[in-house]
């Protein structure tokens, strides 16, 4: 039941002494056809995206911040995706936990459940949160077209991140060692804090990380639930798209490359991190 | 490994399983039923008038070909991949795996932006010599395709690559020893043992290229009956006023793509023997 998934790095990639052999003829072949493939389906379209955005320098990043609908885009974009981490690293790992240490009934039930968000098309997340978020709300409860419905749209698609990294992390961990730390006195918080919270908080940050990439990047299950209001609910995907429509390649490009920007910085920051709290423990 | 000890059962155990259960159920469950529940308010009038709409029906059709085709790319391609990251020695090879990643972090909307500046008709890098020499890519199937295989291209070798280490190349050794070719020794031995990871990987892309919705939504044009794939027929018919067909469309984009991640992940044999 893993999904899009990273492997910690280093842990299953080096975990068998490598057998790898060099290339034959026939293996060098499939290569240059895979390597062929890869740079004209990825490498060459995403270089052009950089490129198109320094093409004047840095003139075309300054107008593109200065204007006022795109630093607001931007703003609310990283905000709602930096709440909706903090949120699922709390319920992300909460349900990593009852998914691994509590059994019941219906519990495989749940794990399914996990998957629906990566398995419905992003639109489809947007009309499924409008029905019970929306004008029509049984409960009385309309979000469309504020910024909250941002942050309800972030939280449903990026929902199994940190529970998928989370729990293969969780079910390797031997409870013994949490019943030896009890046994010598430790309270339950000293616990948490110095046994559980080190051995999982690399596997917290991978999905944190992979959840705030998500968020930031989001566009489809926006579309019906936001409304894209300028200046109020709408997002940097919509910004890049009105410039992709008005024909303004340079402006969209130099929108592209600032949130892969924070992308980077975001999944840097939450390395340092993870390597204080692992110190620490 | 023994981590599904019964632990003792406290208030907390409690506490926690109904949060857990709580949020869930408002996240998904409540949310995903209504749209199942709006579908067939009127029985099944929405269904039938949203396949007896010709833009619709096109739409499913070219959201079927596309998912097909980026499929089967994605996972020769995957197939391809993968072996070579893990059984041989390249230079190179730490930076492919890592940029094999890349589509997954990008957002859908910067992957059609990607490709309109590379394969668009008028002023794209390469677009336009290909226009010359009578291939289509943006704004026709080729480039939908392309979209849908950009976003779903990682799904198949993230699922095939751990597998591939952990069986080792003991058995393939063997095989090859005792006079097996490569493809034999492929097909017999590294396909059967992969078989579950490759299937989830392949079901994954198809869940995912069934619903890509921004990419596909800047390299088709968006032209019904022409461009116009399932997703974005859900958009302009919800925009429309159309709301039956809107939730009748979306009902059978998240049947297929919902279905065959359950019935996959439920066949799936457990990887770890002792983990329940």
């Amino acid at each position: 039941m893993t999904t899009e998934i990273p492997l910690a790095p280093g842990a299953a990639r080096r975990r068998r002494t490598r057998s790898a052999t060099s290339l034959t003829r026939s293996s060098g072949l499939g290569l240059g056809i895979a390597l062929t493939w890869f740079s004209l389906l990825v490498l060459i379209p995403l270089a052009l995206v950089v490129i198109q955005s320094a093409d004047d320098g840095w003139g075309t990043f300054r107008d593109t911040l200065t204007n006022s609908q795109t630093a607001a885009a931007l703003r609310l974009t990283v905000e709602q995706a930096l709440i909706v981490t903090v949120v699922n690293v709390v319920f992300g790992t909460l349900i990593a936990w009852v998914l691994v240490r509590d059994s019941f009934r219906g519990q495989r039930l749940l794990e399914v459940i996990i998957d629906i968000p990566f398995a419905l098309p992003t639109i489809v997340a947007g009309l499924v949160l409008l029905s019970l978020y929306g004008p029509d709300s049984p409960i009385g409860i309309n979000v469309a077209n504020t910024e909250r419905s941002v942050f309800l749209a972030l939280l449903f698609v990026t929902l199994p991140f940190v529970v998928r990294t989370v729990e293969p992390v969780l079910l390797e961990l031997d409870p013994e060692v949490e019943e030896a730390a009890a046994s010598l006195g430790a309270s339950r918080f000293t616990t948490l804090r110095r046994i559980l919270l080190p051995a999982l908080a690399p596997a917290i940050t991978a999905g944190a990380a992979l959840s705030f990439a998500r968020g930031i990047s989001e566009y489809g299950s926006l579309v019906l639930l936001s409304g894209n209001l300028p200046n109020k609910t709408e997002v940097a995907s919509v910004r890049i798209l009105t410039y992709i429509e008005n024909g303004n390649e340079a402006a969209a490009a130099s929108v592209a490359v600032l949130l892969l920007g924070v992308a980077l910085i975001a999944i840097i920051l939450l390395q340092v991190l993870t390597k204080v709290v692992s110190k620490r423990g | 490994m023994a981590s599904r000890i019964r632990q003792p059962k406290t208030t907390g155990t409690y506490v926690r399983r109904g949060l857990v259960i709580a949020y869930l159920f408002l996240l998904v469950v409540w949310p995903v039923s209504l749209v199942v529940q709006h579908t067939f308010s009127g029985g099944l009038d929405n269904l039938q008038t949203a396949l007896s709409d010709p833009d619709v029906v096109f739409a499913l059709q070219l959201t079927v070909y596309v998912a097909v085709w980026a499929v089967v790319i994605n996972t020769i391609f995957g197939v391809g991949v993968s072996l070579l990251l893990v059984r041989y020695d390249f230079p190179g090879r730490g930076i492919l795996s890592a940029l094999i990643d890349l589509p997954l972090s990008v957002s859908p909307i910067v992957v059609g932006l990607a490709l309109l500046l590379a394969y668009g008709g008028n002023n794209g890098l390469l677009g336009p010599t290909l226009q010359d020499a009578g291939l289509q890519v943006a704004f026709a199937p080729l480039g939908i395709i392309m979209a849908t295989a950009f976003v779903s291209l990682p799904l198949v070798i993230r699922e095939l690559v751990p597998v591939l280490q952990e069986i080792g190349t003991d058995q393939e050794q063997a095989a090859r020893s005792l006079g097996a070719g490569p493809w034999q020794t492929f097909r017999r031995i590294t396909l059967p043992s992969v078989k579950w990871a490759l299937l989830y990987g392949v079901v994954l892309s198809l869940a995912r290229s069934l619903g890509e919705f921004g990419a596909v939504k800047i390299m088709s044009g968006n032209i019904a009956g022409q461009t116009q794939t399932a997703t974005l027929s859900v958009e302009e018919k919800y925009q429309d006023f159309q709301q039956g067909t809107a939730y009748a469309t979306s009902f059978l984009l998240a049947l297929i793509a919902v279905a065959a991640l359950v019935v996959v992940s439920v066949l799936r044999p457990k990887e770890n023997p002792d983990g329940d």
